[in-house]
């Protein structure tokens, strides 16, 4: 802080050239997390995760569904570089698809249980009356032992949805509605709390001196500043979305096996473990890459959105 | 002091002037709440029936050590807090019963300038969407009208127009304070509630934001509370003074009275805590010092709220409250012996 200080009073005091590089918030984020080693990998390692997910089939244009079982459980060559499944699909091509939908669950996923944890949040942090409603429901959800009861909601709607939407939208839909609406609840506590803080904050006071509506009071004052604690759920969030995606695929309740996650694939490739122990090993090494890649990029996030350690 | 030759005009002013705000019986208690099911076991008297009188033009400074309830008096006369008892007027409408947009409308003709500039303003907004922000929230000049009429209070405050699209964070203390005075004065309001403006900044800085304040007290006809305990500034800036002690005026006064001859005990003692800038008056001067500190606001004392630290308590102070009672001509004292308190002025200050 004092160093910041220090400077814009240089630059306030110096003459119009001063003026045109002015420093933008965001500008001072992004300068702090430049200098975050780890967050500076972990963006990397996302952008090559997903560009070879969207645009790697352009460049290894190998049919991921083609069966030729002449070529099954091959070892890693030249011709297939991460082998080949038991029924001769080439694995790197259904790695690259599967994280796709991988990746698209994921943050999808994360944006529904951010939006709604922020939402809940914000109500019970600023409106008194709400919060303990709001918190003890955010505590029933938290009691909920999660994995069980998604197993649960997926064996009663999968079919009823895939006859609505098709079985890849209506099972998209599903788990994606699954993990937003059981994982909301950690944002929510920590927005609460952030609000409970800002709203006791001068410039609220001022706001309120002034007659600004509450609406205007929420979304100018209240939520701008509680943004960087949701931006770092909502990294963090992502991981743990496509962690249990990869689970309930796993336990072969997610996506059809026509159709492959990482998870999907981690769980066909578990019965051939001791011929071809590859193919359980380049899915799962996807899953722990993006999601140690996305939690060092909340890291940064985290240190580069807190002004007392952007000094350092 | 620099303040003596416009005392006597500013005075005339405040003799006829209009009552623009008007404070009768004020109290603002926040519950204790104890035990599982939260009951109230008691109250906080913040403000306990405080009752006094603005004139338009005037500054009335509010006086009185930390926790003596000075800033929740100004939040509270602004409505920011519920009113637990008592009445603000203002303009003759009653405060304390309007509500909502009734309220909200009212809102422009009275603003308040905060204490602490780095908290005041919002870090993720711009400097001219601070200032703009009351011209939005009440529909007050739009687009180009709006960006000239922020540039215009810019300028009002001695920052320049490109500032504008910088962060709060680019500035120094004492230029956020121009920023949130700039702010009180989109509106072009009556009536502004300073609380302690200036006790956040350097010494040097002061000077120029109460010169500031002055001179715009002079050009747009404001009328201010100024809530401090800086005793020197507000004899400089104030008009009218009024000392309060644990929740109650003790003493209310023109300046150059209170400063001069303050009949009250409490405000000798304080009176004599400031320093005077000559070795040899200083040296021969009698101090008096206060034992102990300020009561609890949850719990005070019966009686005068100062009997605990009184140098001239007797039986009485603690067995009955002392009326608020004129003594001269516009110089009111909450003590039962003023008379006797005045007489031993002139060793004090």
């Amino acid at each position: 802080m004092a160093t910041t200080r220090e400077r814009t009073e240089e630059t306030t005091g110096l003459d119009q050239r001063a003026e045109e590089k002015h420093r933008s918030l965001w500008g001072d984020v992004w300068r702090q997390f430049r200098r975050h080693k780890g967050a500076m990998v972990g963006l990397v390692l996302l952008a090559v995760i997903v560009f070879g997910s969207y645009f790697g089939p352009w460049f290894w244009p190998k049919d991921p569904f083609a069966i030729d079982t002449s070529l099954a459980n091959l070892p890693p060559s030249v011709e297939s570089p991460f082998g080949t499944d038991n029924l001769g699909r080439d694995v790197l091509a259904r790695v690259m698809v599967g994280g796709r939908i991988s990746l698209s669950v994921g943050i999808t996923a994360m944006l529904l249980s951010v939006f709604i944890g922020t939402a809940i949040g914000i109500l019970a942090g600023y409106f008194k009356w709400l919060d303990g409603w709001l918190m003890r429901f955010t505590d029933l959800f938290l009691a909920l032992p999660i994995l069980p009861l998604l197993l649960v909601i997926i064996m009663l709607f999968r079919d009823t949805l895939r006859a609505q939407f098709g079985p890849e939208l209506g099972i998209f839909l599903l788990v994606v509605f699954v993990i937003g609406i059981t994982s909301w609840m950690q944002t929510a506590r920590i927005v609460r709390g952030e609000v409970l803080s800002v709203k006791e904050e001068e410039f609220v006071l001022a706001a309120n001196s002034i007659g600004t509506r509450k609406r205007n009071v929420i979304f100018r004052h209240v939520l701008p500043n509680v943004l960087s604690p949701v931006m770092v759920a909502a990294a963090l969030g992502v991981a743990v979305a496509i962690i249990t995606e990869s689970a309930l695929s796993f336990l072969g309740l997610g996506f059809p096996s026509d159709f492959p996650t990482w998870g999907r694939l981690v769980t066909d490739a578990k019965d051939t473990i001791n011929i071809t122990p590859a193919r359980v090993i380049w899915p799962g090494m996807m899953i722990s890459l993006t999601v140690i890649s996305v939690n060092f990029i909340g890291d940064g996030l985290r240190d580069a959105l807190d002004p007392r350690l952007r000094s350092r | 002091m620099s303040a003596s030759p416009t005392s006597d005009e500013t005075t005339a002013v405040a003799e006829n002037g209009e009552v623009l705000v008007s404070v009768r019986n004020l109290k603002k208690h926040f519950p204790i709440m104890k035990g599982v099911f939260k009951r109230q076991v008691g109250a906080v008297r913040a403000v306990d029936g405080v009752s006094f009188d603005i004139y338009r033009g005037e500054t009335l400074g509010l006086v009185g050590e930390s926790g003596s309830g000075k800033s929740t008096a100004g939040r509270v006369i602004l409505q920011l807090d519920p009113v637990t008892e008592g009445h603000v007027t203002f303009r003759d409408v009653d405060l304390t019963e309007t509500k909502g947009e009734k309220l909200r409308a009212l809102r422009p003709q009275m603003q308040m300038i905060f204490q602490d500039p780095h908290a005041s303003l919002n870090p993720r907004m711009t400097v001219g969407s601070i200032i703009g922000e009351p011209l939005q929230e009440h529909n007050q000049a739009k687009g180009k009208e709006r960006k000239q009429r922020i540039e215009e209070l810019l300028s009002l405050v001695g920052l320049e127009p490109k500032h504008a699209n910088r962060y709060p964070h680019e500035f120094s203390g004492g230029q956020r304070q121009r920023i949130g005075i700039a702010r009180a004065l989109a509106l072009n309001p009556d009536f502004i509630v300073c609380d302690e403006p200036i006790a956040a900044l350097d010494v040097s800085i002061q000077a120029q934001v109460v010169n500031l304040m002055e001179n715009l007290q002079d050009v747009l006809g404001l009328t201010y509370l100024f809530i401090s305990h800086d005793l020197s500034m507000v004899r400089h800036i104030a008009d009218r003074v009024a000392v309060m002690y644990l929740g109650k005026i003790m003493e209310l006064a023109e300046v150059e009275a209170l400063y001069n001859r303050p009949s009250h005990p409490y405000t000798q003692a304080l009176l004599s805590a400031v320093p005077v800038p000559d070795p040899e008056v200083e040296a021969t001067r009698t101090r008096v010092i206060l034992e102990g500190d300020i009561p609890s606001p949850a719990n005070p004392p019966p009686g005068c709220p100062f009997n605990t630290r009184c140098p001239m308590a007797q039986e009485r102070c603690v067995a009955e409250v002392p009326a608020f009672r004129e003594l001269d001509s516009g110089h009111w004292v909450a003590c039962h012996f003023a008379e006797e308190a005045r007489e031993k002025v002139k060793g004090i200050v």
